[in-house]
């Protein structure tokens, strides 16, 4: 008995092409318009040129924020690295309960939903004057940022061979040479990556700078969120084409990262 | 390592997170049973009703006491505050207490303070309601906010009852919070699990690149996908000129700031969320399996129910839950692609924090999400091992 053959495996691989392409055409989409010498956001385009980047690049309110983004972000990376990176030496093999309970605390900022931590931020801040300054939306991009850099460098830590510090000691080594020259090299590459996650959580809010940033730290999504909000317009496209290069290219570093950390993880 | 080395690692970051976000969440979460406007406001008139009971008359000393509270919460400037909290029970007394304040204040020497002149100001405020929604409200702590969350309040005899059909809102909003968050989980199962099936059966290479395909939406900003979907979605968007060339409407279609723009934007966003977790045990399950139960005689659709699906339904269901936990939380999209009668919960905790500044009401609303997520984030968490938190 042979059932009649229905063609179920293109089916199906089309069905998997339509999901990607639902995934990747929108963005896709948006990348041409922002070169289009017209202002109607349609296609076929009417011609092409750099208008909308002269526009956006030219100064103004979109260079200010893309300026105010990198740094509320660096500084949020920096200090969640720091934090994140201790808490998790502190954290690595301990089953006691405060420290599991310290992990759960550390790890929740990724559960809670942000809005939550952008109120009680605010309400924090607000009578510590810290609301509308750089140093407020660089707590707050802190604390949604640090789990993570625990996540990736926790996972690190708990899977490095402990006979390495062993053997390190063994030759002589002090714990802060075996730190500095053994444990430290072998992280690098989870913390570099709990580096970017940290720096594209930050770059990525919208919520939290809503609240807590005032009229001089407008970060570029903050200042998209008004656009949008108003009318989509095409120097809008080009700013959204800067950011997706912007990611891309952090996203590229990631995919390096996690490449070398698997080659250094295979003769283990 | 010991004990000592351990807790000076990790004082850093616990000290950290004690200051900047246990305890802002617990204060404000604190704030939906807190009672502190009226008690700081009208201390006097408090202390006379102490003993007064809803159906009794009311003692003529409150109404002097009021007055003279009154008169120093407006020179404190804590009446306003006062009065916003008493008009969310008894409509229409904000502006009146301001109004009997002022004139308590410019009275002339010698007036008496009593039933009669509040009555002539505005006779909701000698009446036994106002003072029952006072006595209500005279803290430290009270329910109210956390009702109000489930459009239930107190009548003036104190018994629950559910608040007057115009005023419900907020059961709305829960369930309509709900429903888009099931609706998005639903669509990301069904785009997704065929997408991490895919993955685990093509070479080693092909999976790389079908991953990088699925993670570079992931890695985009939130607001350029969204700012992506209207330009595509819009009136004269993409989508609608290509149905329109294909003929297959005639009319354009109004895709966006409705509950189909949220839809298709909110599931855009969170689809990697439901593939990568999917693809992470989908690979695991071993092909063989599959084989041996095909080879025993039963047709792929069969092997694939009773073989396939039962060892990826762990997976499916925390997959699922942690999409339905993100959607939750949502704000942006729906503001951005969303019309009015599809704001979430989140919508309302800002605006109430924001605008309005009814922080009580945006407290309870809150403390209502975060209750949900955790509990659906344990089951997930349970589910799946421990690992619902790991990041593909």
């Amino acid at each position: 008995m042979k059932p009649i053959k229905f063609p179920w495996k293109p089916l199906y691989w089309f069905l998997c092409a339509c999901v990607l392409v639902f995934l990747l055409a929108p963005i896709a989409a948006i990348i041409p318009l922002s070169f289009s010498s017209g202002s109607f956001l349609t296609y076929p385009l009417p011609g092409l040129s750099l208008r909308w980047y002269q526009e956006v690049l030219g100064g103004g309110k979109w260079l200010t924020a893309l300026g105010n983004s990198l740094f509320v972000g660096a500084f949020a990376t920096m200090l969640s690295v720091l934090l994140g990176t201790l808490a998790s030496l502190g954290l690595m093999r301990n089953k006691a309960w405060w420290s599991e309970a310290l992990k759960l605390v550390a790890l929740s900022p990724m559960i809670v939903p942000v809005i939550l931590i952008a109120v009680a931020s605010y309400f924090f801040l607000a009578p510590l004057s810290l609301t509308s300054t750089y140093l407020g939306l660089i707590i707050a991009h802190t604390v949604i940022a640090v789990p993570f850099v625990v996540v990736p460098v926790l996972t690190a830590l708990e899977l490095l061979d402990p006979n390495l510090a062993r053997a390190a000691a063994a030759c002589g080594a002090v714990p802060r040479v075996t730190f500095m020259r053994v444990t430290l090299p072998s992280i690098m590459p989870a913390m570099a990556s709990g580096a970017l996650f940290a720096f594209a959580a930050s770059f990525d809010d919208v919520v939290i700078a809503l609240l807590i940033a005032g009229p001089d730290q407008r970060t570029l999504p903050r200042e998209m969120f008004s656009g949008l909000r108003d009318s989509m317009t095409p120097a809008l496209t080009a700013v959204a084409t800067i950011m997706i290069v912007f990611s891309t290219t952090l996203f590229l570093l990631m995919q390096m990262l996690q490449r070398r950390t698997r080659k250094a993880m295979k003769p283990a | 390592m010991s004990t000592r080395q351990r807790f000076s690692l990790l004082l850093p970051l616990s000290g950290f997170l004690l200051v900047f976000f246990v305890a802002p969440l617990v204060w404000l979460l604190s704030l939906a049973v807190r009672e502190a406007e009226v008690p700081r406001a009208l201390p006097r008139t408090l202390a006379v009703l102490q003993t007064w009971q809803p159906g009794q008359a009311l003692p003529p000393k409150v109404f002097p006491d009021l007055a003279q509270d009154l008169v120093e919460a407006r020179a404190a400037s804590t009446l306003a505050d006062a009065a916003r909290r008493l008009n969310y029970e008894v409509g229409g007394v904000r502006s009146s207490l301001m109004r009997a304040a002022r004139e308590v204040g410019s009275a002339v020497p010698d007036t008496v303070f009593g039933a009669e002149f509040f009555n002539a100001v505005d006779p909701a405020l000698a009446s036994p309601e106002f003072f029952a929604a006072v006595q209500r409200a005279r803290g430290p702590v009270s329910s109210y906010y956390l009702l109000a969350a489930f459009d239930l309040a107190r009548n003036a005899k104190g018994e629950i009852e559910r608040v007057s059909e115009a005023n419900r809102i907020y059961i709305d909003v829960l369930m309509r919070t709900l429903g888009i968050s099931l609706s998005v989980t639903l669509l990301c199962l069904l785009l997704g699990f065929p997408v991490a099936m895919l993955l685990t059966q093509v070479t080693a290479k092909t999976a790389d690149w079908l991953m990088i395909l699925v993670l570079l939406p992931f890695w985009t900003s939130l607001l350029v996908r969204t700012a992506a979907w209207v330009v595509v979605l819009q009136r004269e968007g993409m989508v609608n000129t290509l149905l329109m060339h294909l003929g297959v409407i005639s009319e354009p279609l109004t895709l966006i700031y409705n509950r189909t723009g949220v839809l298709i934007a909110m599931t855009h966003v969170l689809l990697p969320f439901m593939i990568l977790p999917l693809y992470g045990v989908l690979k695991g399950i071993p092909p063989h399996y599959m084989r041996a139960a095909t080879s025993l005689g039963a047709p792929p659709v069969v092997a694939f129910f009773r073989v396939y699906l039962p060892m990826a339904a762990p997976a499916i269901m925390a997959g699922s839950l942690m999409v339905f936990i993100l959607a939750m939380g949502y704000y942006i999209t729906p503001a951005l692609v969303g019309g009015g009668s599809d704001q979430m919960l989140s919508y309302f905790v800002a605006t109430y924090t924001t605008d309005t500044g009814n922080w009580g009401l945006a407290s309870a609303l809150g403390l209502m999400m975060l209750v949900t997520t955790l509990a659906l984030y344990a089951v997930a968490h349970k589910l799946s091992g421990g690992r619902a938190l790991s990041m593909g």
